[in-house]
């Protein structure tokens, strides 16, 4: 069990800056998921708290300690990576007790502590194996195993699950939520699934372009984005964004009005806020997608029950939404009102 | 398992073996028929006439400690030339591993001894530690160590040995750099973050995920060292003083065409033949089922 602290951590490859100052506050157990589009710079944050980059600036402490000149080994820490990187030469027993043989464990305690987490994992009947006689989703879990038996302060997941076919990744997702849970250690996890991040986080960093965008539980950032970019990133389908010029009632001091497209519904010609054409809807059974082009040229939206009447394409409408449920941003994408 | 061609008739496969079966067939099946034949008989010394005797030569062979010497004296220098040329290039291809910066101008000077004719590299080297004129020779002089590499046998083993290394390491380092990097990455860094450090991650997990590799340049290197550090040894040494240094190869040649015993001569690359063939049957049992892992 242990904290974890990042203090404006900066990192540069050469002369590009990819991580630009990033606070992190992780309590004891939490678990932090780290979310963000391909590129933003989340595994090479990761990649520095588990001390395989350098630290170009600020501070990372492992339970007060700063370990930014310790070596992977000597951080107490333990890592599942996308690809696993099982030791392919090994049985899965090999890959699990590995670390526990390099620390010179008894042989007996690293017996029952690897029966232990291949029970949890469901490996016992594969011990015997070498890793390229497992699944995806076996090897996934040998990666866990090599993970847990070392009961490490920190886990750092990048992005374990996005080898594994869709409906594993859900199975997947809610045994390392559970393990995680009993276990009860501090978890730093990384995705580009927005999903995922929702489900598995206790709070999580949404990260844009090397800058952690917003920090919090995950209904509170769907509820109240910081950012234009959190709006955008966190909620399928994707929060509409619509000049504040171009409404029927023009809004004062913001740029930029996002409305969830289940806060917006169809109205006749001419009411509500906006007007659009229907240019395509998608009937999902329980709730039909309806989306329309703005005059202004932006696309917009529309989230229904599917009891609800469709729209054909073509046709013209007025948007409607509760003044309430707007979220305004500036023009550089920065929440306005804090409600 | 494998997809296979079927062919409906006899004519078009022969025809695609032909040039391979040929070409084997002349430079290979023909001068071993040769040897083989040659080695039951003595020719008379003006080549006039010879005499069959079974397998007289061999047994005289077998008999002669010179032949006997010869062997002890390959493995003695086959030994030290694989376990030089290797240790010298992994160590190597190691550190150029961990290199970021300028990894291809390094790469690109280490392969170019490999560009040196063994027969030239002997020469090389024996320029360097020519007992009157060479360089290092004489600096060895200098703080009075007195070389002389024609009289002293391990002497005159080292410097062979180091000629025959040294051309080689490129060639070795190639295939272990290469090994090394087809090695992931994330294994490595997985290893670390387990709590092994350098030597342990190396004994634990490099080693064993480079055997295949020198697995193969096991096999390859005995077989140059066998056979083609011939020019080496011819112009530095003669296979001196005293045949310290006449390997197999080398004394086919010196009884054969210095000696104009042709019976021996042609037995004793018989026996190559067969140690030949016994290495490639070796590499190929492993190479078949080269994953170890
Ligand atoms: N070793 C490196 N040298 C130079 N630039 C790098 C290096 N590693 C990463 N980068 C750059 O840093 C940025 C962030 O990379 P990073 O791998 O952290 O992204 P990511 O958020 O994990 O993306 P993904 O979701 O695709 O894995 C990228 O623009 C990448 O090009
Ligand atoms: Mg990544």
């Amino acid at each position: 069990m242990a904290t974890l602290k990042l203090n404006s951590v900066k990192k540069r490859f050469g002369k590009t800056e990819v991580i630009h100052g990033v606070d992190i506050d992780i309590a004891e157990g939490e678990f932090i998921v780290i979310v963000g589009p391909s590129g933003c710079g989340k595994s090479t944050l990761l990649r520095m708290v588990a001390g395989l980059e350098t630290v170009t600036a600020g501070d990372i402490e492992i339970s007060g300690k700063r370990v930014n000149d310790l070596e992977p080994m000597d951080r107490d820490i333990a890592m599942v990576f996308q690809n696993y990187a099982l030791y392919p030469h090994m049985s899965v027993y090999e890959n699990i007790s590995y670390g526990l043989r390099i620390a010179g464990v008894a042989k007996d305690e690293i017996a029952r502590r690897v029966a232990t987490a291949a029970n949890m994992l469901q490996l016992d009947a594969h011990l015997k194996r070498k890793p390229r006689e497992l699944s995806g989703g076996q090897r996934q879990r040998v990666a866990m195993g090599r993970a847990i038996v070392r009961k490490p302060s920190v886990f750092l997941f990048d992005e374990p699950l996005s080898n594994l076919d869709a409906k594993l990744r859900v199975q997947m997702r809610l045994e390392i939520k559970a393990l995680q849970k009993e276990l009860g250690i501090t978890s730093l996890y990384v995705t580009h699934d927005q999903v995922e991040a929702m489900t598995l986080a206790d709070r999580m960093i949404v990260m844009h372009d090397g800058v952690a965008d917003q920090i919090g539980a995950p209904l509170d950032v769907y509820a109240n984005p910081a950012t234009q970019f959190v709006a955008g990133f966190i909620g399928s389908p994707a929060t509409n964004f619509v000049p504040a010029t171009s409404l029927a009632t023009p809004r004062s001091g913001c740029a930029t009005v996002g409305v969830r497209p289940e806060h917006a519904r169809i109205v006749h010609s001419g009411n509500g806020h906006a007007t659009g054409i229907v240019t395509f809807s998608e009937a999902l059974g329980a709730e039909t997608l309806i989306h329309l082009a703005l005059p202004s040229g932006e696309q917009f939206t529309v989230r229904q029950e599917g009891s609800m009447p469709g729209r054909n394409p073509g046709e013209h409408c007025g948007i409607d939404w509760p003044p309430a449920s707007e979220i305004h941003f500036d023009a550089a994408g920065q929440r306005v009102t804090a409600r | 398992m494998e997809k296979r061609v079927i062919f409906k008739g006899w004519l078009l496969p022969l025809l695609l073996l032909m040039p391979q079966v040929i070409i084997t067939a002349v430079f290979f099946f023909y001068p071993a028929g040769q040897a083989i034949w040659q080695s039951l008989f003595i020719p008379d010394p003006f080549g006039l006439k010879s005499q069959f005797v079974g397998l007289g030569n061999f047994e005289f062979l077998l008999g002669d400690p010179y032949y006997r010497a010869s062997f002890v004296t390959t493995a003695i220098f086959s030994g030290l030339v694989t376990i030089f040329s290797m240790g010298i290039a992994l160590y190597l291809a190691l550190l150029a591993d961990r290199l970021i910066k300028g990894a291809g101008t390094y790469r690109t000077l280490l392969i170019w001894p490999y560009a040196v004719a063994p027969a030239v590299a002997g020469v090389l080297w024996l320029f360097m530690f020519n007992t009157r004129v060479g360089v290092v020779s004489w600096y060895l002089g200098l703080l009075g160590y007195d070389w002389n590499h024609v009289l002293n046998q391990t002497e005159a083993m080292g410097l062979v040995v180091a000629a025959s290394s040294w051309g080689r390491i490129s060639y070795n380092f190639l295939f272990f750099l290469a090994g090394l990097q087809a090695i992931p990455r994330s294994v490595i860094e997985a290893a670390a973050i387990d709590g092994a450090r350098f030597w342990t991650r190396f004994r634990t997990i490099v080693w064993p995920l480079l055997s295949p590799t020198t697995f193969f340049l096991l096999v390859v290197n005995v077989v140059y060292a066998f056979f083609e550090t011939f020019g080496v040894i011819h112009t530095i040494t003669g296979g001196g003083p005293q045949q310290a240094t006449t390997i197999l190869v080398y004394k086919v040649y010196s009884d054969g065409f210095v000696g104009q015993d042709l019976g021996s001569s042609a037995a004793q690359s018989v026996i190559l033949l067969l140690v030949v063939g016994l290495l490639t049957v070796i590499q190929f049992k492993f190479i078949e089922r080269r994953v170890h892992y």
